[in-house]
């Protein structure tokens, strides 16, 4: 049954099971006139109405998850023991075959099986053409597997619906007979929402989990491949994308794509941190309302603009007017350089510093710029001396928020940096970042399970340890400098 | 007491009107002005950027809005297109559609059929796509068989190229795109009107493809439609209860701490990391399919989750105290109260926040390209699970094309995707001002 | 901050006390105004008001909250100058210098009037860079050891030094409120100004730490000529030597405060000094 026609059927019974616990409600509240009911005959529908849908779909949702690990196991159990000594890359591509093979057994007829297990040349496209896509020919051996799989499936669906039905049913009958005028309907359908509001407050925790865990995973079995510390510490990123089986597997230091991000944000940082610190201060101090009313949507703009946008103009303007800038200056300026991707980066990031910026500064109390407008300071000088120490720590939180955001940021490295892993302090030349590696390594035909895809999870960990460590710093300086204030 | 005559302050403050005090004065007042041309300039700079981006991508990608073509007498014949006297979809699907149209073209620009070098010359004129737009008119009201219509088809890149003045005539012909006989029949067709730049429809009706002619963007924004839907889907509901919860009943302690740090942290992360997410998590693991707009668009749920969830708070705080007062005071219980009476009135400013959160996803690329949504699709998505791209996505595709006309393209392409930006921003504004409400 | 305007046009005239107090033949007057008027936007805050306020002694300032005496107040250094709605009339001169004067530098002449707000509000910096804020800006010392003198001889004077003394490095924000205020005090002596304001200086502060502000102020009365607004009418009557009295935004009776809450003049003076309104 498709996803949809199933979420159709539950609407249709919550909704059915919700009219007749009403009507039961009413009935009961008009035999034992005089009696009112403790909650309105609504709650009483619903009330039911979720007992009756929620264990079914609870078990709807247990069996999608148990039932892949029921099959693999059956699948593992019976390969070849020549197969089951391969290297795990492998196996799973031969589960994968016997998978998709059970998943279309039903379309196939005896003569399709017999070919199949002499194992003919032209098998892989009589089996596309009944919409069996295999990454490879199976063998005949699959055939038996593949069989014995799709039929402990039919008996898993068979036995999914029956159970479902079981527990809806129970939920059913076991609501319908608490119904009665003392049921605290109400309280207990708030409860239950109370459960849905919770969960759904557990969504965030469970993206947290879901990223250290998949990024985490794959680092791990990156790691197994490639020793941590030639990846910590390494000076040469050269993964070369060599044949599957080959035993070099090229070199995979971390250090030149983490010099490159690092030194992109730096110049990022170098363009965003004084004019958007300066534009927040002039907004905030100096500014009159027709200027603000310009000057503030302007930014927010700037803030709105994707940044696939920023890395086309970075690529079709900016690094070109760079190289001519330069060759007619006499330098040798290449279109993808550092400079070229920092300054693009730093203008997307200057609306970020801005607002944050703004919002600290507001924060800083009157009484303290009339203190040294009392004492005779002019506004430059109170700003300098009294508003900008007295936010230092608001602002410091600003910057370190916005290099995570800069070390973090992709489209634009992507498309304006290079992509030569180089180790230079030249602004002039091309540098490459750990996101534009991840790209990189992850698109295209990969392999899933070779060092050369792997290695983007293990710079993702890395990435995100990086800006994890800054947010939860830079969070924590804003929020007591705010608290300070209040 | 100290001794108020031998106080430096006193004797130097005594002397405002001398030299040095009158000198330091002025220095003091241009250190002022300096701090202000600061801030001015800061401002110019952003605006000067913004400018010139806006400028750069306008410039170049306006011309993607028209196409070169060709108004050619094309004489359906029958004998070409179905000479077996047969009018099933086979046989149309498979008829030789290009020769009627270069038929008609050797005709209006002269060209000599029997020399081989002349027809091969000729037919680099028109597009490879012109096969496709006569079979689908065919298929649509095969009652054209027989028949001679005047139909604008579409030009070869190089020829649009030529006419956007994208190609130097002054170059030598053996470096040159188009030769000097194509060239003079270009000219020529140009003076007749029979070849002109028109609206380029090709531009929202087509899907992938490698010549730049007829790549469109229509895959990518229905793929975008999707993503959108499955946000708006997912993240809305989640987001608004996630907030709920977070400001109406959670009891103030450790764990409910630990969720407010964590969704502060998830707004920050980066945009990529959920990519890896996506791919380890709803590709990998659940096995869904790669390229498909549901895992882009599961994936930009929860990068935007954090969005709407901060905005859905900012918005429930902003409803006064006294508003659950007085709902609990008439005996509401705190859920009636939160669902009849908070909730309504912070509407607006969740669904502004929540714009503001589908803006953010219709313009990301980077997660996308983790979970196989740089893919060459022709055909039209129909449901979530095909394969698509996303519009962010397709201006990257046509971003690393080496191909000449897709730099227009990219930039016509990110046109539209502000264009869609700006109205989603606009309705935000409005929705805004229309209810924004000040306690 | 006594922003809040008053809601009606005076309805009584702004009436001179008959006498010239007694005090202003004793000093000279310091800071004169003519006709002064305040409007905050549409709203007037502040109605036609002349006085005369005498250097070294310690003028008060009373009168209901809303009543325009800290609008005044900020008038005379021109600290309204930072409300961008604010607008003042007439005129106001110090030693006989109009201050409204467009050739007057008003950096110059909050340094020679320097102003003590109601909530203590060091700077968050040393106590040391407290004070020396003033004296760097305006370039009075030299070098290290005339800052440090200068430094040294604000916190004596403002009574401060013997508890501070072993820690001008720590942090203002650190000490008491009481001492927060003589910290501020201390702040303003060190530009060495003619004339002190101060903004309902105890307001935020215990008794103790009140009376040592008090005792304070009437030491500072030798050298400087001082402003007080003050909610407390014995507050006015324990420090000041003059006191004039404020009610929506019009200047009520001005006199020697000794005369004034013996014997006012004014019924309305006399009803606020009962206790009948405020």
């Amino acid at each position: 049954m498709s996803t949809g026609l199933l979420t159709l059927f539950c609407a249709a019974a919550f909704v059915l099971v919700w009219w007749l616990a009403r009507s039961r409600a009413r009935s009961i509240e008009q035999a034992n006139r005089g009696q009112r009911l403790h909650s309105r005959p609504v709650y009483h529908g619903v009330y039911v109405a979720l007992l009756t849908v929620i264990p079914a779909l609870l078990v709807v949702v247990a069996w999608a998850i148990a039932e892949p690990f029921y099959l693999s196991k059956i699948m593992s159990a019976a390969l070849p023991p020549d197969v089951a000594a391969r290297p795990a890359g492998e196996q799973s591509l031969v589960l994968l075959v016997i998978n998709s093979l059970a998943d279309g057994w039903s379309r196939l007829t005896a003569a399709d099986i017999a070919q199949v297990r002499e194992a003919g040349p032209d098998v892989q496209r009589m089996l596309a053409a009944k919409d069996i896509f295999l990454p490879s020919a199976p063998e005949g051996w699959m055939v038996d597997i593949a069989r014995d799989v799709s039929q402990a499936k039919s008996v898993s669906r068979l036995l999914a619906t029956g159970v479902t039905v079981l527990a809806a049913v129970g939920g059913f009958f076991y609501g319908w007979r608490k119904v009665a005028t003392g049921l605290r309907a109400r309280n207990l359908v708030e409860r239950m929402m109370l459960l849905g509001l919770m969960s759904a407050s557990a969504v965030a925790i469970f993206t947290t989990i879901g990223i250290v865990f998949s990024v985490l995973f794959e680092s791990i079995h990156f790691f197994s491949m490639v020793p941590v510390t030639d990846f910590l510490f390494g000076t040469v990123w050269d993964p070369r994308f060599s044949a599957a089986g080959s035993d070099s597997s090229g070199q995979f230091g971390v250090l030149p794509l983490l010099w490159g991000t690092l030194y992109i944000s730096f110049f990022a940082l170098l363009v965003a941190v004084p004019v958007g610190l300066m534009s927040a201060i002039y907004m905030s101090e100096y500014a009159n309302e027709r200027v603000r009313t310009v000057a503030k949507p302007m930014l927010e703009i700037l803030a709105g603009i994707p940044t696939i946008v920023y890395g086309l103009f970075a690529l079709i303007a900016f690094g070109p007017f760079l190289r001519d800038f330069g060759g007619s200056l006499g330098l040798d300026i290449s279109a993808n350089s550092v400079l070229t991707a920092g300054i693009v980066m730093g203008v997307m990031i200057i609306p970020f510093i801005s607002s944050l910026s703004d919002d600290i500064i507001s924060a800083v109390p009157q009484s303290l710029r009339d203190g040294s407008y009392g004492l005779g300071a002019t506004q430059s000088e109170t700003i300098k001396q009294v508003v900008l120490p007295a936010a230092l720590p608001g602002i410091v939180g600003a910057v370190l928020l916005a290099a995570s955001r800069a070390i973090g940021e992709t489209m634009i490295v992507v498309m304006a940096a290079g992509i030569a892993a180089n180790l230079t302090a030249n602004p002039f030349e091309q540098v490459t970042t750990m996101t534009v590696k991840i790209v990189s390594q992850l698109t295209g035909d990969l392999e899933f399970n070779s060092p050369q895809t792997l290695v983007a999870f293990a710079l993702g960990l890395t990435l995100f340890v990086i800006t994890l460590g800054l947010n939860v710093f830079a969070l924590h300086i804003v929020r007591t400098y705010r608290e300070q204030y209040d | 007491m100290a001794d108020i005559t031998a106080d430096p302050a006193r004797t130097r403050a005594r002397a405002w009107n001398s030299d040095e005090a009158r000198a330091r004065t002025r220095k003091r007042y241009a250190a002022e002005r300096r701090f202000r041309m600061y801030g001015i300039a800061a401002l110019c700079f952003a605006t000067a950027f913004l400018v010139i981006l806006f400028t750069t991508i306008i410039g170049t990608g306006w011309t993607a809005f028209l196409q070169s073509k060709f108004l050619l007498n094309v004489t359906f014949a029958e004998d070409v297109i179905a000479p077996d006297g047969k009018r099933d979809e086979q046989t149309l699907r498979l008829a030789n559609w290009d020769k009627i149209a270069r038929t008609a073209l050797y005709q209006v620009i002269g060209a000599n059929e029997a020399d081989r070098k002349e027809r091969k010359d000729a037919n680099e004129l028109l597009s490879r796509g012109i096969d496709v737009q006569l079979r689908d008119m065919v298929l649509a009201s095969p009652d054209l068989i027989g028949q001679t219509k005047p139909v604008w088809l579409l030009a070869q890149g190089n020829v649009d190229a030529l006419l956007k003045g994208a190609i130097d005539r002054d170059i030598p012909e053996d470096r040159r795109q188009l030769n000097n006989r194509q060239l003079a029949w270009v000219d020529a067709a140009v003076d007749k009107g029979i070849l002109a730049k028109k609206f380029n429809t090709g531009l929202f009706t087509f899907g992938a493809s490698s010549q730049p002619e007829t790549a469109g963007l229509l895959v990518a924004i229905v793929g975008s439609f999707f993503m959108m839907l499955t946000v708006a889907l997912l993240a809305v509901p989640i987001g608004v209860a996630a907030a709920i919860y977070l400001e109406e009943f959670a009891p103030k302690n450790r764990w409910t701490d630990l969720i407010e740090v964590n969704i502060n942290n998830l707004a920050a992360v980066p945009s990529i990391v959920f990519g890896l997410l996506g791919l380890a998590v709803f590709i990998s693991f659940m096995g869904l399919p790669r390229s498909a707009s549901l895992v882009g668009g599961l994936v930009l749920t929860l990068m935007t989750l954090p969005t709407v969830i901060i905005a859905s708070r900012a918005a429930l705080t902003a409803v006064p105290p006294s508003i659950r007062e007085g709902a609990l005071g008439v005996g509401a219980s705190k859920m009636q109260a939160v669902f009849h009476h908070v909730l309504p009135l912070a509407l607006p400013g969740i669904m502004t926040g929540t714009i503001l959160g589908l803006v953010q996803a219709l313009g990301e690329t980077a997660p996308l390209l983790m979970i196989g949504l740089v893919a060459f699709v022709v055909d039209v998505p129909s449901t979530p699970l095909e394969p698509a791209t996303a519009l962010p996505v397709q201006i990257y595709m046509w971003a690393s094309s080496a191909e000449r006309g897709f730099v227009e393209r990219t930039a016509g392409a990110t046109i539209v995707l502000l264009g869609f930006l700006f109205i989603m921003n606009a309705l935000a504004v409005f929705l805004r001002r229309r209810f924004e409400r000040r306690w | 901050m006594d922003a809040a305007v008053a809601e009606k046009p005076a309805r009584f005239e702004t009436v001179m006390t008959p006498a010239e107090p007694a005090i202003m033949k004793e000093r000279k007057p310091k800071i004169v105004t003519e006709g002064v008027t305040v409007h905050y936007g549409d709203k007037q805050a502040i109605y036609p008001l002349d006085i005369k306020i005498p250097d070294r002694a310690v003028s008060a300032f009373i009168g209901p909250s809303g009543c325009g005496k800290s609008t005044f107040l900020r008038c005379i250094n021109r600290m309204n100058d930072t409300i961008p709605t604010a607008r003042v009339g007439g005129r106001i001169t110090i030693d006989g210098e109009d201050i409204y004067d467009p050739a007057l530098d008003v950096v110059q002449l909050r340094a020679r009037v320097g102003m003590v707000f109601q909530k203590p509000n060091p700077f968050p910096k040393s106590i040391f860079d407290n004070i020396a804020y003033g004296p760097r800006i305006h370039g009075f010392a030299r070098n290290r050891t005339d800052l440090e003198e200068i430094v040294v001889n604000s916190l004596k004077r403002a009574g401060l030094f013997e508890e501070v003394k072993d820690r001008l490095e720590s942090p203002g924000t650190g000490l008491s409120g009481g001492q927060q205020q003589r910290l501020c005090i201390a702040r303003a002596i060190a530009v060495n100004p003619d004339v002190i304001l101060m903004d309902e200086p105890c307001s935020a502060l215990d008794p103790i730490a009140t009376a040592r502000i008090e005792e304070l102020i009437d030491e500072l009365r030798e050298n400087y000529c001082i402003v007080i607004v003050t909610h407390s009418m014995q507050q006015a009557a324990r420090v000041s030597q003059l006191t004039a009295f404020f009610h929506l935004g019009t200047l009520v009776e001005v006199g020697d405060t000794e005369a004034m809450f013996t014997n006012p003049q004014e019924r309305r003076t006399q009803d606020y000094i009962m206790g009948r309104f405020g």
